[in-house]
């Protein structure tokens, strides 16, 4: 294994003998539960916690093959872009040393990016699987939502998280997508569209005639040289036959903030679970309930998910959930609206899926809103619940820039042919 | 900062309604980080209300015994046990 502090936990889980994913190794994000070896979210609160059971994707993508090479590092409760906030330590970008991977599936990208595995897991929330994705120079997919179920994976934010693959060709990326997209029985949320998908044959790099939308208002906020790889590839694909075209999405000067208070929201009563009754470290016995309560996640949470579970209690509490919550739900149904109009005049949508490269180690964390305005071009799709690929679009000075591919509802064929076309 | 500035208080009666102990420290710090953050977040107010059709539908199933976890598995990751209960601290 390299040395990038990809893993939080190294086991070998072998998967069937036969199916399409024989052979293949992947490594898993640490926040999908896998039966007998401990899953810890990247954080002190789940240091000791062992499954007793397997998350859906997890048995599916043994039952494929496939065989687990470890438990990869990520931001605590995958609130992060950079997984710096673990509590394992960082994850060094092995295609940009010295540099964070991205988050919060940051241990997922680095292990494909080091050759530590074939494939990966992540989970995408705001950005986590496309951001990483991007920042290691790998491929990185955010399903529909319901196209992926969740059942087994530690929840953050409900409504806008989906499992997605990590692989170094979309090919790849789109095969691992097959084996886990599909209804679940333990999951309502899950749609039966997926059941006989075939995502991997749609990597043919075909896209003449394809209408490509290239958002507008997420490449004023991008860095000069990252606009500029990213209008590189698009030429490319327009030397394929794509026809690209400019749409602007008003809606969308308000996503972040929108995600932000959403998932905070969610998170404050998900994340109400860790009481260090059930799981966790073990609190002071001698006081009563809610003293014990609040020292266990005083000791168990770091900064950043402190900071999330106070900011989501305070916009859902007494006077302020019309002002903070309810506005943010009005931004998320006109954020939808705009994609939905957008997808009647282009066939896909485009942006660079970071605006910046990525940073150094150590240089981000000092300041939270600066790394919440990061988010600004992956959040928008996860609020409208639609599928997005991060493809590799070349790099300044070395460090990994990435194109996102948008598409409408279940429209996962379409973007893997486009993003695939990028590879040529 | 924002109009409405954020107190240390504020975070404090924040912190106890998400039963999170916090060290002095942090409560200076989340202060200020909040004050800016809500400050941002005051740009929701221009969103126009939206119409929109919520895409839900009712999912059913037939209510059925399956399998489940048994009372070890499900005891298994808690710090403290008795007579294959849960033990936490007293209520009140």
């Amino acid at each position: 294994m390299s040395d990038h502090n990809v893993f939080v936990t190294e086991s070998t889980v072998a998967g069937d003998d036969a199916g399409p994913l024989a052979d293949r190794t992947i490594a898993i994000k640490d926040n999908m539960s896998t039966e007998g070896v401990r899953t810890t979210c990247g954080s002190a609160m789940l240091a000791d916690y062992v499954p007793p059971y397997n998350a859906t994707v997890v048995d599916r993508v043994l039952d494929a093959g496939a065989t687990i090479v470890g438990k990869a590092n990520m931001d605590e409760f995958a609130m992060g872009g950079t997984t710096e906030t673990s509590a394992f330590g960082p994850t060094e970008n092995p295609a940009a040393p010295g540099h964070v991977p991205g988050g919060s599936s940051g241990g997922s990208a680095a292990a494909v990016a080091a050759g530590d595995a074939d494939l990966a897991l992540g989970s995408d929330t705001g950005g986590s699987v496309r951001n990483p994705a991007a920042f290691c120079g790998v491929v990185g997919i955010k399903p529909t939502y319901g196209l992926v179920s969740r059942y087994g994976i530690v929840a953050y934010a409900n409504s806008l998280e989906q499992v997605g693959p990590l692989a170094t060709t979309v090919e790849d990326a789109a095969l691992l997508l097959d084996v886990i997209a599909g209804p679940d029985d333990h999951d309502a949320t899950t749609h039966d569209r997926a059941a006989d998908s075939e995502y991997a044959a749609a990597a043919d790099g075909d896209v003449d005639g394809l209408s490509i939308g290239v958002i507008t208002d997420l490449i004023e906020g991008a860095d000069d040289d990252v606009v500029e790889t990213f209008e590189a590839s698009l030429d490319e694909l327009e030397s394929q036959g794509a026809e690209i075209t400019e749409v602007s999405l008003d809606s969308l000067e308000h996503a972040v903030q929108a995600y932000y208070v959403i998932a905070m929201s969610e998170a404050s009563s998900n994340l109400a679970r860790f009481d260090g009754v059930r799981y966790g470290p073990e609190g002071d016995r001698e006081g009563n309930w809610n003293d014990s309560f609040a020292a266990v996640r005083e000791e168990g949470f770091g900064p950043e998910v402190k900071r999330r579970i106070l900011l989501g209690t305070y916009a859902l509490s007494a006077g302020y959930h019309d002002k903070y919550y309810k506005k943010a739900q009005d931004a998320r149904a006109w954020v939808k609206q705009d994609f939905d109009e957008a997808f009647e005049e282009v066939d896909v949508l485009a942006s660079p899926t970071m605006p910046v490269t990525p940073p150094a180690l150590g240089e981000s964390l000092d300041d939270p809103l600066q790394l919440y305005l990061m988010d600004a071009n992956t959040v928008p799709v996860n609020l409208a619940n639609l599928p997005a690929i991060s493809v590799p679009a070349g790099d300044v000075d070395g460090l990994p820039v990435g194109l996102q591919l948008i598409g409408p509802k279940f429209g996962e064929e379409t973007i893997i042919r486009a993003a695939s076309a990028v590879e040529e | 900062m924002s109009d409405s500035p954020v107190d240390p208080e504020d975070v404090r009666h924040v912190a106890g309604l998400a039963r999170v102990d916090l060290a002095d420290t942090e409560v200076d710090e989340f202060t200020e980080q909040f004050a800016d953050i809500l400050d941002y977040f005051e740009a929701l107010d221009e969103v126009p209300e939206v119409d929109s059709e919520p895409e839900l539908v009712n999912v059913m199933r037939d209510d059925e015994v399956h399998e489940g976890l048994s009372q070890e598995e499900a005891l298994q990751n808690a710090p403290e046990t008795e007579d294959g209960y849960f033990k936490g601290p007293s209520v009140s």
